[in-house]
């Protein structure tokens, strides 16, 4: 089995403990504040840290590229409510468009 | 003023009918995150029947998208189980809040847990448990969770077998696609000054450590700004009592 193999593998398992795990455990273990508090800034921290990683990361490299005209059309259409398919198309659209014109790699 | 047995079955018919078309109103516009997913999935280089895998076994869409961008960026394999792994743990929180108002057990309670997700919680704690018993609360919870469910299925299947067919993604700007699906992820989180330092702060750490660290290693130790800020939160409520 690949390593791609069992990385999914272990990754479902994990995030059904997840589920499981909140529908059978006694409800002490999980509301003391601190538990309630990390576990609502960890998926803000972690999604935060993608988003700029996905943005200007090549490897170990930070540059500046399409992406990131991308994400700033993906936040315009965010704050003008837009729904998820519409950021997401948009972002790729100003990317490829900018590589397309040739203003930006 | 009568509310006769009549009253409250006509009552609960017409409750029961808007309960189903938000169900299906959310399971549709979920589908555009699975749409999304599927393109991102496979032009991250995953097969189409991995693809699938992650959103009938997984299924929990940022748990997803972390796990294929970590990835996509040449993480490792650990990275992108810990990160899929930690964003899955407010599923557990879900889990806790609806299982006193499923109360289900056995192969239901195994079923339930796999659709305790944002959305399925989200449509069965807006609806009041205290006059019905949790009759409403229960049915927004499986009507809401099975229709995200088959659509969010039928939605990736689409976006991996059209992206399949794109050939090379940055030609496309499909690259720019993964940070745009994070941000508009994150977006309904940021709600007030805090989230946004948590947030900022994140981003910063990541850069800063992504120099210096493999692939996906820097994402995941941003969990510990979480954990920080968390702390904090603790004592100056704390402090504040």
């Amino acid at each position: 089995m690949s390593t791609t193999w069992w990385a999914l593998s272990v990754a479902i398992l994990g995030c059904y403990a997840a589920k499981i795990a909140g529908q059978s455990v006694p409800q002490r273990f999980l509301t003391t504040p601190i538990v309630h508090e990390v576990s609502d800034a960890l998926p803000i921290a972690l999604l935060m840290a993608l988003v700029a990683v996905q943005t200007f990361a090549v490897g170990q490299l930070l540059v500046i590229d399409a992406r990131l005209a991308g994400l700033a059309a993906a936040v315009v259409a965010l704050m003008l409510r837009a729904p998820f398919l519409v950021v997401v198309v948009v972002a790729a659209a100003v990317a490829g468009g900018m590589r397309a014109l040739g203003w930006a790699t | 003023m009568s509310s006769g047995p009549g009253t409250a079955e006509a009552h609960w018919h017409v409750e029961r009918r808007a309960i189903l078309v938000n169900a299906l109103g959310v399971g549709l516009a979920t589908g555009a995150y699975g749409v999304s997913f599927g393109a991102i999935s496979v032009t991250g280089g995953l097969t189409v029947l991995q693809t699938q895998l992650l959103s009938v076994l997984m299924f929990t869409g940022g748990s997803q998208f972390a796990f294929v961008g970590v990835l996509a960026a040449g993480g490792g394999a650990v990275s992108a189980v810990a990160t899929s792994v930690l964003l899955g743990f407010r599923n557990a929180f879900y889990g806790l809040t609806m299982a006193p108002i499923l109360r289900v057990t056995g192969l239901q309670r195994a079923v339930a847990a796999q659709i305790t997700i944002d959305e399925s919680t989200a449509m069965a704690v807006g609806r009041s448990v205290e006059h019905d018993d949790g009759h409403a609360a229960r049915l927004a919870f499986w009507s809401t969770g099975l229709s995200v469910f088959v659509l969010w299925n039928l939605a990736t299947l689409a976006g991996a077998l059209g992206a399949s067919a794109l050939g090379d993604p940055r030609v496309w700007g499909l690259d720019a696609a993964i940070p745009a699906g994070f941000i508009a992820l994150v977006w309904p989180r940021l709600r007030d000054r805090r989230s946004w330092a948590i947030g900022l702060s994140a981003a910063v750490v990541a850069l800063a450590l992504t120099p210096l660290l493999r692939p996906g290693v820097p994402v995941l130790l941003t969990s510990v700004v979480a954990v920080v800020a968390g702390v904090l939160a603790v004592r100056r409520r704390a402090e504040a009592a």
